[in-house]
């Protein structure tokens, strides 16, 4: 049984409330932190455990903390990233479902550590339940003496809130979450200045992920060595993967960072292989903003290497190999599945959560969609096909926010990979009409069908 | 701070945006701004016209920047390299944006007011490609009246924020701003004509479309067949600078002075713009003069106008003298005996 350092007590009956979480060594960090440490030492630890943001980007989480502006003498705010809205993760609500006071213990460790007197956990706005199992866990925390003014007698005071979104993707992008929890329309604002120096009202603020916050108290715990000696290489400690698909096991994993993609996929600890044993055909790593594996690409690298559960080694040969570990939406497809209409359904969710703020992305985003659902009904070109190719090279890396690469990238990887398919659909239309999702010949078996 | 643009050097001041050291070298390395007002706080960066290549960070960090950069929102370093129209990339993002930007407006410059003076004409005649390669519908918004002033065209509407902004900065209190999301964002006052500010008329001279116009001048004239006047008159509440666009002895419009970037000297306010249309309310100083290649100038009374003669009436006239000579067939002999039958 490898190492769990998130899920490590979820089976305990009743790990929701606070006496069992209590029972069970929880708050132990913020005694540990805020007697024995000081914030710097905190940040110290974080740094040298090599823990990486867990959203997506995988930026480092104690450089992050190091880089807060603390001579301004502004008030400082930590921000937890609860807006988990990409499709196919779904990691931070089990997380927050079923041990809230772990976040809640990682967000008093993580405040201090930066200095921070009021801190804001922001939440989507359809995890409506799990706002409320947030605010009792809150309710709680207080009544307990672990929010309030003086903790554990100290001199440290925090106030910690749950706010809940209104049901935007954008609002995951931490400056869009940061206009937001202002009260504003979420729009993304344009960096620089980073949210490090002026983020909430002005203040610096740093933004993380659920998943990051919540491997805090262990690092605290543990100190930061114990935790870098974790995963392997620069993917340090562990992570939760949310898997989904034509998997016999769906649902959310931690793996320890360094197994193997064929492990992952195949072994009965984790997904438990293909469902009816079907070939996979496709995978879509880290949510639906990375880009699709072929299924020659999943188990090996374009060298031939094992592929790991790493962000190296999943990203390793770019984008024209590779793909990103992103925020751990694990989406295996088998050879029932169609690829032009998994990308125009991608599409289609990226065009509804565009802001509309900058063009590229407000006018790009819709035009995807409407030349996918265009070839996906069968009444597409060859030309259309290159012009997808176009419009997403347009989109990429000319907006603000990183929606629009979001946007692009799994359209660019779909033509890149699976061209023939799109070819299929212009040249047979009769055939893709009136289809469900599923399709019942598999691509493999009419792909001489097309001549090359 | 010494910054180079497409190797033209300039000293600037710390803390000047590319764009603005652009503007002071002038010419052709301006890059287009569609969203970026210098008068308002905030404005810029959502159009990504204004792309740039940043080749050379700065001396002390030479790096070119990876991505294109927003040259309106970016801040100049000292050694600088920037690259506005000699970059292909550069090129290549402002065709793409430009496609972009047309893909869903209306392309109704022949029955639109700002024709002659947008900013997204002028884009699309340096940027724009010949060809169109959307074929879906365009996406249209329902017809909404959002004051006594300004007529709202959603359709034409790019989303500078420009309106949005003027209205949080000059006025006390803002009424109207950006609803949806995505493809659907769209300007609107949510409740119905509510936009009464005496100041809100500057949203019309802000915006770079023909999304906001004036409601007095809706359809009066193009924008080339007015004479163009620089004026002033004794106004309590604003500068009371304008220019009048005149036809004959007629004022058909009165808006604020724009300078060659199109943007506005001074804002004025709704009595000067609206309701003083008489020429003897104001003292005119002289023309108002354009960039040259502008086509407000074709009506410019430095150059000799020939007399417009008006045939129509006469081709008229033979036209349907033609029609009526094939309408009545008169080769066919007409007999009564075949009519019959």
């Amino acid at each position: 049984m490898a190492t769990k350092i998130l899920l490590d007590k979820i089976n305990i009956p009743g790990i929701k409330s606070y006496e069992v979480y209590r029972q069970n060594g929880g708050y132990a960090s913020v005694e540990k932190a805020l007697k024995e440490m000081t914030p710097d030492a905190i940040t110290e630890e974080v740094k040298a455990s090599g823990l990486r943001g867990r959203g997506g980007a995988g930026f480092p989480v104690g450089l992050k903390w190091s880089f807060i502006d603390k001579k301004s003498g502004k008030p400082r705010h930590l921000v937890c990233n609860a807006d988990e809205s990409e499709p196919g993760t779904f990691k931070d609500r089990y997380l927050m479902e079923h041990i809230p006071h772990l976040l809640i213990e990682g967000m008093i460790t993580a405040s201090y550590a930066l200095g921070a007197n009021l801190s804001y956990i922001y939440i989507r706005g359809e995890y409506m339940w799990v706002f409320k199992i947030l605010e009792r866990a809150i309710k709680e925390a207080y009544a307990a003496g672990w929010l309030g003014k003086n903790i554990l007698g100290t001199d440290y005071s925090l106030d910690l809130h749950v706010h809940c979104g209104a049901g935007a993707y954008i609002c995951g992008e931490e400056t869009a979450l940061i206009e937001s929890l202002e009260g504003k329309r979420g729009n993304p604002r344009i960096k620089p200045p980073f949210p490090a120096v002026s983020g909430l009202w002005g203040n610096p603020t740093v933004v993380n992920n659920v998943e990051s916050i919540s491997n805090v108290p262990w690092i605290v715990n543990n100190s930061g060595e114990a935790y870098s000696k974790l995963g392997l290489g620069r993917s340090a400690g562990t992570k939760l993967i949310s898997a989904s698909g034509h998997i016999r096991k769906p649902g959310v994993y931690e793996i320890e960072m360094g197994i193997t993609v064929h492990e992952f996929i195949n072994s009965d600890e984790y997904c438990g292989g293909m469902i009816d044993d079907r070939p996979i055909k496709a995978l879509v790593p880290g949510g639906s903003s990375v880009p699709i594996l072929p299924a020659h690409l999943i188990y090996k690298t374009a060298n031939g290497e094992d592929r790991l559960m790493t962000y190296e080694s999943l990203s390793d040969g770019g984008f024209e190999t590779g793909s990103m570990l992103g925020s751990g939406g694990f989406i295996v497809y088998n050879d029932t599945a169609c690829i032009v209409r998994n990308t125009w359904n991608f599409a289609r969710f990226y065009a509804h959560e565009s802001c509309g703020q900058c063009s590229p992305c407000r006018e790009g985003t819709g035009w995807l969609e409407k030349i996918l659902h265009r070839i996906e009904i069968g009444n597409g070109t060859m030309e259309d096909i290159d012009l997808l190719w176009n419009i997403q090279s347009n989109i990429e890396g000319n907006t603000i926010c990183p929606l629009g690469d979001a946007a692009a990238w799994p359209v660019a990887a779909a033509i890149r990979h699976f061209r023939e398919e799109f070819e299929y659909h212009v040249l047979y239309p009769e055939k893709v009409k009136n289809r469900d999702h599923f399709v019942n010949e598999p691509f493999s078996t009419v792909k001489h069908l097309i001549n090359k | 701070m010494k910054v180079t643009i497409d190797g033209h050097e300039i000293e600037v001041e710390p803390g000047t945006s590319i764009l603005q050291a652009a503007r002071m070298i002038g010419g052709e390395s301006v890059p287009p701004a569609m969203c970026y007002y210098s008068k308002l706080e905030g404005t810029g960066g959502k159009c990504r016209a204004c792309l740039v290549e940043v080749s050379k960070g700065s001396e002390a960090d030479p790096r070119p920047m990876p991505k294109l950069m927003a040259s309106c929102k970016t801040g100049v370093m000292d050694g600088m390299e920037v690259k506005s129209i000699t970059s292909p990339r550069v090129l290549e993002a402002r065709k793409a944006v430009t496609e972009f930007l047309l893909i869903n407006h209306p392309l109704d410059c022949p029955v639109c007011d700002q024709a002659g003076e947008c900013d997204l004409q002028n884009l699309a005649f340096n940027h724009g490609k010949e060809q169109k390669r959307f074929k879906e519908d365009k996406r249209t918004f329902a017809p909404e009246n959002i004051g006594e002033n300004i007529q709202l065209h959603m359709n034409r509407c790019i989303l500078c924020y420009r309106c949005v902004k003027t209205a949080e900065q000059l006025t006390d209190k803002r009424v109207h701003g950006v609803c949806g999301r995505g493809e659907h964002a769209q300007i609107s006052t949510y409740i119905s004509t509510a936009i009464d500010n005496e100041f809100s008329g500057n949203m019309i001279d802000v915006c770079p479309v023909g999304a906001l116009t004036d409601k007095t001048f809706r359809f009066k004239s193009r924008v080339w067949f007015n004479k163009p006047y620089n004026a002033h008159r004794n106004c309590p509440t604003c500068s009371g600078k304008v220019t009048l666009w005149m036809f004959g002895e007629e004022i058909q419009r009165v808006t604020a002075r724009k300078d060659e970037f199109h943007e506005v000297e001074e804002f004025i306010c709704n009595s000067c713009r609206f309701d003083h249309k008489d020429p003897k309310d104001w003292i005119i100083e002289g023309p108002r003069k354009f960039e040259k290649f502008s086509v407000i100038n074709q009506n410019n009374y430095t150059t000799k106008l020939d007399k417009v003669v008006l045939n129509t009436e006469k081709q008229i006239v033979e036209g349907r003298e033609q029609d009526r000579n094939k309408i009545s067939m008169k080769a066919i002999p007409y007999t009564e005996h075949e009519s019959k039958e």
